[in-house]
């Protein structure tokens, strides 16, 4: 049994239980010896208790409640230590009675005798008990906890607490006190070292919460701050979409609210919005849409570094030559004919996929990182891979294709696909600004621009729960070129010309790039394409027990986890989820290019093979015997090292 | 989570960002109640929500004495009324493998799959298509029983074993340290141990037999499926599963409250080895 227990508290190092007691392990600090009457008292509880002992362990439990009713039993604690004492000054008494466990169930009178200076010769009995206690109370080198100590605890615990039907949460109980033995609570001097990361974002987070420097709390502060704020009523969406079961506790959305404040006053910002969260693996992103104030051009463009042009591996013949001009070799190396695909720019600020801005946080109170602009080609590479965000924006994306960028890169693309996607208004909730101009004049680049409709008078909720055409979309297609309005590659700029090879256009491949077209600005949700007799979007009310007053929600089957309300003249969009489309089938990565062809010997390369050495040899000879005989010009046997170009 | 706690558990879970409107959770803490007395379960626990696309399974189930017993299921559409589902068989989890994509919503919905099945007319032996049917009800039994053994999840030291067999909530849970909260070991999962024996003896020799019974999440395949955050400036430790996404468990670390809940389409994350 020993064993055992000694082998659970070496175990113990594991876990920890924290004390949530009424300040029991307190108690056994040392403590200075107290006076007579809580001894008399201490001693009266312990010989009771071993006379229950004596008459059987199992009526000891049962019988110790009624008999306790005050005063509390912390003295036995102070009494344990007292007792500890006493015995380890070894007590060597005359001839013992075998100390055999079977023997304390003997009866005999009243407990210990009163500790006065003479100890009298105790009887064979009572020394059997006090054996049987000094057993007890042994410790042994693992711990200093005796059995006798851990039984009072657990005692203790037990009366203090009261659990209902103590027998069964015994082992549970046994275990807890054992714990709190080893681990005592911290004093209040030190800090729990534990705890510190949460206070430290604890006090991030009083920060949002007290007012902006601004100045007193005037009642013409008051005035001013009434005005009209960039940031938006994050609290009323909240709301609604709490009412279609999407969205955050109600004080995470305060929190961001107030981050959202914060913010808007840190930044020159027009409008934003709050965009939605974004789960990662090990942190998650809350991201805001913002635009900043007209003229309040980010100077900040410049520091986000140019991705490489090139980066599109996945073009079969991609390759770059080394031109190697190192060796003084009399035939020059053949220029290599291959020129990289035309780089797709990206679209301009305030346009197309870039319209707006969007920043990021891990939590609230922690400071907005800017997400830069998005290019056609991180786009187009966005669609060919799948990854989880690890909630670091400057993890690398390790993909095949290879992504132009890193996690802030492939963020900010997944960000403007499913904003191209998802964001749906109610049908005439916005609508075109009256310019002249159809339509088809413009080539089918469409309109990019709207307005709000200042007469939208409201859908029906449930005309809108009941047809998707009541829905459009209020943000751009992407094209599969990778941005919204579509750009010619081809078209020569001035400095291609300046750069290319001499060569005609006509070597290279077609031509004819096909202008792609997408769907145009404002186009209702029903005319979107199907995944797989799979309805794209689903819709609902959000309480079928009150029609009256409930929202129209819409929910996306592509992208899940983007969810929009609408009630009477509000709407929002919202996206809460891990930022991956939906596919019925599985993910199939890109496979690898094919292998890269030779060079194609021709009249002017050729490939031939090393000679041997036996060859060498004999040619050698051969050279010799020739050199003997005319002694003459040497040719340069150099010749074996065809032409070959680097592949 | 709990049926008891439901509107705390909610509450602790929406980091995730899907839970119920106020009117489905209003009829839940009723609905339950009525369920565990009609059924005489000893916990309700409300499963989650599996989203359909012409409407929405919400999941209960119920336990027993034994924490470990094979759990009743029951499913309702509008938190109301519920019914119970049958147990999971091996037969009906290998049949509804075969459908994917997203659950319809409406439980008699049969679904259609091809089979090719060699038949035996006389001396021909030629291959026939039979369209079997399967049934959403099946599906949904076998989807639940797949997530409950994959992922469901509890803190260790919730659960404590008895000599005599049977698990027992541990009323002396008083929580995980922040320490061991942000550890995969310190999870287990909520069913039959399937890793335990395989481990070595020296391994076996550290754990606790009262508390140590069942499979920690550390050696999950594949590795890295269960993300770990704090949640809340650290006042809450989340994991979601990345093999069943949706699954969402959360707990306070040093408190009591912990649960689990699945919102989500049912589908499994076969794409989870090229995401990583």
């Amino acid at each position: 049994m020993p064993q055992a227990f000694q082998a659970e508290e070496a175990r113990l190092g594991g876990m920890e239980y924290p004390s949530v007691n009424t300040g029991f392990p307190s108690e056994f600090q040392p403590q200075p010896y107290s006076d007579e009457s809580r001894m008399q008292v201490a001693e009266l509880t312990t010989s009771l208790m071993l006379q229950r002992l004596q008459q059987g362990q199992s009526s000891l439990f049962q019988q110790l409640d009624p008999t306790f009713q005050e005063p509390p039993v912390n003295p036995l604690g102070q009494f344990n230590l007292y007792q500890t004492d006493q015995f380890s000054e070894g007590a060597q008494h005359g001839p013992y009675i075998r100390d055999d466990p079977a023997l304390q169930f003997l009866p005999s009178e009243l407990g210990f005798p009163h500790y006065s200076a003479q100890v009298p010769e105790p009887e064979p009995l009572e020394l059997a008990v006090q054996n049987a206690k000094a057993y007890l109370l042994q410790t042994s080198i693992n711990c200093d906890l005796s059995l006798y100590e851990h039984l009072v605890n657990l005692l203790t615990k037990i009366l203090n607490q009261r659990p209902e039907d103590p027998l069964s949460v015994l082992e549970s109980l046994n275990r807890t006190t054992q714990w709190e033995w080893f681990h005592p609570k911290l004093d209040t001097l030190r800090d729990d070292p534990e705890m510190q990361p949460t206070y430290k974002m604890a006090e991030k987070q009083k920060a949002l919460f007290t007012r902006s420097a601004g100045g007193a709390e005037g009642e013409q502060e008051m005035e001013e701050e009434v005005g009209e704020t960039p940031v938006p009523n994050i609290m009323e969406t909240a709301f609604y979409f709490e009412q279609a079961g999407v969205g955050l506790s109600s004080d995470e959305s305060f929190r961001i609210f107030l981050a959202m404040k914060q913010l808007v006053e840190q930044q020159p910002i027009h409008t934003c919005r709050f965009w939605g969260k974004i789960l990662g693996i090990k942190r998650s992103y809350l991201v805001a849409e913002v635009e900043f104030r007209e003229g309040e051009e980010e100077a900040e463009e410049e520091e986000v570094e140019e991705m490489t042009e090139g980066g599109e591996v996945m073009e079969a013949h991609g390759e770059e030559e080394g031109e190697e001009d190192e060796e003084n070799v009399v035939d020059i190396v053949p220029k290599p004919v291959w020129k990289p695909p035309p780089v797709i720019p990206k679209e301009e600020s305030r346009s197309g996929a870039n319209k707006y801005l969007y920043f990021v946080c891990n939590e609230p109170g922690l400071p907005w990182t800017r997400l830069p602009h998005v290019t056609p080609a991180q786009i187009v590479n966005a669609r060919k891979i799948k990854k989880f965000f690890t909630g670091y924006l400057d993890t690398p994306v390790v993909s095949y294709p290879p992504f132009p960028g890193n996690e802030a890169n492939y963020l900010r693309a997944q960000i403007a696909r499913i904003s191209a996607a998802t964001q749906v208004s109610p049908l005439g909730f916005y609508q075109f600004s009256e310019e002249e101009g159809d339509e088809e004049e413009e080539g089918g680049a469409g309109r990019d621009s709207y307005e709000e409709n200042p007469d939208f008078e409201g859908i029906p909720v449930l005309e809108l729960v009941d047809s998707m055409a009541n829905w459009v979309h209020h943000t751009q297609h992407i094209l599969p070129q990778g941005r919204c309005t579509w750009v010619n590659p081809l078209q020569k700029t001035e400095e291609e010309e300046d750069l290319g090879e001499e060569e005609e256009k006509a070597d290279e491949g077609p031509e004819e790039v096909e202008q792609e077209v997408g769907p145009p600005l404002l186009t209702p949700l029903s005319e979107d394409a199907e995944i797989m007799h799979l309805a794209p979007w689903t819709t609902r009310l959000s309480c079928s027990l009150c029609p009256q007053y409930s929202v129209a929600v819409v929910r996306s089957n592509l992208w899940p986890g983007a969810y929009a309300y609408a009630s009477g003249k509000k709407f929002e969009n919202i996206y809460i989820g891990w930022g991956h489309k939906y596919s019925p089938e599985s993910f199939n990565p890109a496979l690898p290019a094919p292998i890269q062809q030779e060079y194609p010997s021709g009249p002017e390369i050729m490939e031939m093979s090393d000679p041997t050495v036996e060859e060498e040899q004999a040619l050698k000879a051969a050279q010799e015997q020739a050199l003997g005989a005319t002694e003459e010009e040497e040719e340069g046997e150099e010749e074996e090292e065809g032409e070959e170009t680097d592949d | 989570m709990d049926a008891d706690s439901l509107l705390l558990s909610l509450e602790l879970a929406s980091g995730s960002g899907q839970g119920l409107s106020p009117d489905r959770r209003a009829s839940l803490l009723t609905s339950l109640m009525l369920v565990k007395r009609d059924y005489r379960y000893d916990r309700v626990l409300f499963w989650g929500r599996i989203l359909g696309l012409v409407a929405d399974y919400y999941i209960a189930q119920g336990l027993s004495e034994d924490q470990l017993a094979p759990r009743k299921t029951l499913y309702s559409l509008n938190c109301t009324e519920w019914s119970l589902l049958p147990p999971a068989t091996e037969e009906m989890v290998a049949q509804s493998s075969v459908v994917k994509g997203r659950f319809m919503g409406d439980p008699s919905y049969e679904y259609e799959h091809a089979e090719l099945q060699k038949v035996n007319e006389g001396e021909k032996v030629f291959e026939e298509e039979i369209v079997v049917q399967i049934k959403e009800e099946t599906r949904l039994v076998s989807v639940i029983d797949q997530i409950d053994k994959a992922v469901a999840i509890i803190p260790r030291g919730a659960l404590f074993k008895t000599p005599f067999g049977p698990t027992h909530v541990n009323r002396t849970f008083e929580g995980l340290s922040l320490s061991e909260a942000k550890k995969l070991s310190s999870y287990f999962h909520f069913r039959e141990p399937v890793e335990l024996k395989n481990k070595t003896l020296l391994e076996k020799a550290d754990l606790d037999p009262s508390l140590d019974f069942m499979d920690s999440l550390e050696h999950d395949i594949p590795k890295g499926s269960w993300s770990i955050q704090m949640e809340r400036g650290n006042a809450l430790v989340v994991l979601r599963s990345l093999l069943w996404p949706g699954l969402t468990f959360y707990h306070a670390p040093r408190t009591k409250n912990y649960g689990y809940i699945y919102v989500g389409t049912g589908e499994k994350n076969m794409d989870l080895p090229f995401m990583l």
